[in-house]
């Protein structure tokens, strides 16, 4: 079972304590944006076989939002990190670039 | 090719069964087709199939990394039915669950329909009120569907429990024209037609780029060299986006695990398929006596072909209830596959923005009943870039907000 540490409450959750709630650090394009910006905000998303970094919140815990860095082929968990930021920290992308060389998310790596 | 019949086994049961021919050719790639379709699953076979049967293409090289239906097509669970909420739905789902009445006529091949009947029960008055809207729809539709009391429910599943204290049976939206089919044999009945059609099916042929020059399609690079082909078609399921990314667009697409398990088997206790879209479990008798369970998908992002332990949990617990005498059964085999979710939870049938590349993808949980009318819709688009069956499905409609709304119909069971 998926279990992520919740870095707020510092608690390890399984998945069942846990609801996904889609890709991180997302732009929020309001209604100036371009056609192109606005759908992509709303229905592109990405879709990786590897390195992916999402949002969750710790909904049965204390009820937090949080950022995963997670691998979508073998489950493995890079790391948990603050929802008050708009990209990962440097700690989690060193642990990532350790374990998956080579790795890039959305212009990341 | 030989034709199979009662003939053939006759002769050949007099000669030792040595006359038997393989089923499909295994050919190396040429330099150049017509059309290649990449993902040799049932919705990609069928694409080539009524390519060279309806659209007179016959030029065509259906490429597949792993091996043939063994993607989702070998891990589904069989049910086909067509009773949607929306027009475009309807239309291309009756129009396959028709083609699969006739398709083992057709292919020469026994894929076992098996037109049992598909009863979605109503659990809570929520979905009474969702069915009965649905039964009315497809009325419009022309699908033969009808709302059932409880009591009709008991007498075509005399098994279940219509009391439950968590989840009583309210009553139940009855296709008696939809069922099951043998998935595997779907796809090897289209592989061996398209291969007598002179077709090239290429396993073990992994897609590595695809080329394109000025923003028309040339041609892919595969681990077994260099193909070209005038127009492509990536008909690929659950690793579409990472094609998409070859191609140089992105989807509306997000991959996760959807499950399935099946039991011990029994002596045959239930003729129809059961959906339970409240709690999430679906369940058939195979023709073999095992239970077919289905269960909820991951909702989350992952490649892993698996599935979660608490979803089967959950699923298993939901289904005890509603069929007591499932308590006893052994478990004998979960397995898990990766389905391609848009937000609608429709499909995708579209040009996309790279000419002469198509995308026939976003099936998610319920893809296999589709097969012959994807097929047929996807060849039509291919060969004549216009189906009426495809229109409504173009990666457009999510700029143009013209969604295709099954989060009902589709969003959990299958």
């Amino acid at each position: 079972m998926l279990t992520l540490r919740c870095p707020v409450c510092g608690i390890d959750a399984d998945e069942t304590e846990l609801s996904p709630g889609g890709e991180a650090h997302l732009t929020r394009f309001g209604p100036d944006a371009s056609d192109d910006d606005f759908h992509d905000y709303l229905f592109t998303r990405e879709n990786p076989r590897g390195v992916h970094f999402e949002r969750w919140r710790h909904s049965y815990g204390c009820g937090k939002w949080f950022h995963a860095a997670r691998c979508t082929v073998t489950l493995e968990v890079f790391g948990t990190y603050s929802a008050q930021t708009t990209e990962p920290p440097a700690g989690i992308r060193a642990v990532i670039a350790e374990k998956r060389p080579g790795w890039s998310w959305r212009g990341l790596s | 090719m030989k034709r199979y019949s009662a003939f053939a086994i006759a002769r050949e049961a007099l000669r030792h069964h040595s006359g038997w021919q393989r089923a499909w050719r295994s050919p190396e790639p040429k330099s150049r087709y017509d059309v290649v379709i990449v993902g040799a699953g049932g919705h990609g076979l069928a694409t080539a199939y009524y390519l060279g049967r309806r659209f007179g293409i016959k030029n065509v090289a259906v490429i597949e990394k792993g091996w043939l239906g063994g993607g989702n097509t070998g891990r589904n669970t069989t049910i086909i039915r067509s009773n949607y909420l929306q027009d475009p739905s309807a239309a291309i789902y009756e129009k396959s669950r028709s083609l699969y009445e006739t398709l083992s006529q057709e292919l020469n091949y026994n894929i076992m329909f098996s037109p049992r009947g598909v009863i979605m029960l109503a659990q809570t008055h929520h979905e009474v009120r969702g069915y009965q809207r649905t039964a009315h729809a497809n009325a419009l539709q022309g699908v033969t569907t009808e709302f059932i009391s409880p009591r009709r429910v008991k007498e075509l599943v005399p098994i279940i429990n219509i009391d439950g204290p968590r989840y009583p049976v309210l009553g139940g939206l009855w296709q008696a024209r939809g069922g099951t089919a043998r998935h595997d044999a779907v796809a090897w009945g289209y592989a061996r037609a398209c291969s007598d059609m002179g077709m090239d099916i290429i396993q073990q042929c992994e897609v590595t780029g695809i080329r394109q020059t000025d923003g028309k399609v040339t041609g892919v690079s595969t681990t077994r060299g260099e193909i070209g082909c005038d127009k492509l078609g990536l008909v690929v399921a659950g690793h579409s986006g990472v094609l998409a990314d070859m191609a140089g667009f992105r989807l509306p697409v997000e991959s996760v695990a959807l499950q399935a398990l099946v039991s011990e088997p029994i002596k045959p206790c239930m003729d129809v398929v059961v959906m339970a879209n409240t709690v999430h479990g679906y369940m058939s008798q195979s023709d073999k006596g095992e239970m077919v369970i289905g269960g909820g998908a991951d909702g989350y992002n992952n490649y892993t072909q698996r599935g979660s332990f608490h979803h089967i949990e959950e699923t298993v617990r939901a289904l005890i209830e509603t069929f007591p005498m499932i308590s006893r059964l052994k478990m004998l085999r979960q397995w898990g596959g990766i389905v391609d979710m848009t937000g609608d939870r429709s499909p995708i049938l579209s040009r996309t923005p790279l000419d002469g590349c198509f995308i026939n993808c976003g099936w998610g949980t319920g893809g296999f009943k589709a097969i012959p009318g994807s097929g047929y819709g996807m060849a039509e688009l291919m060969a004549k870039g216009y189906s009426p069956l495809t229109d409504a499905f173009g990666l457009e409609r999510f700029r143009e907000g013209r969604f295709i709304d099954e989060s009902v119909a589709a969003g959990v069971a299958h």
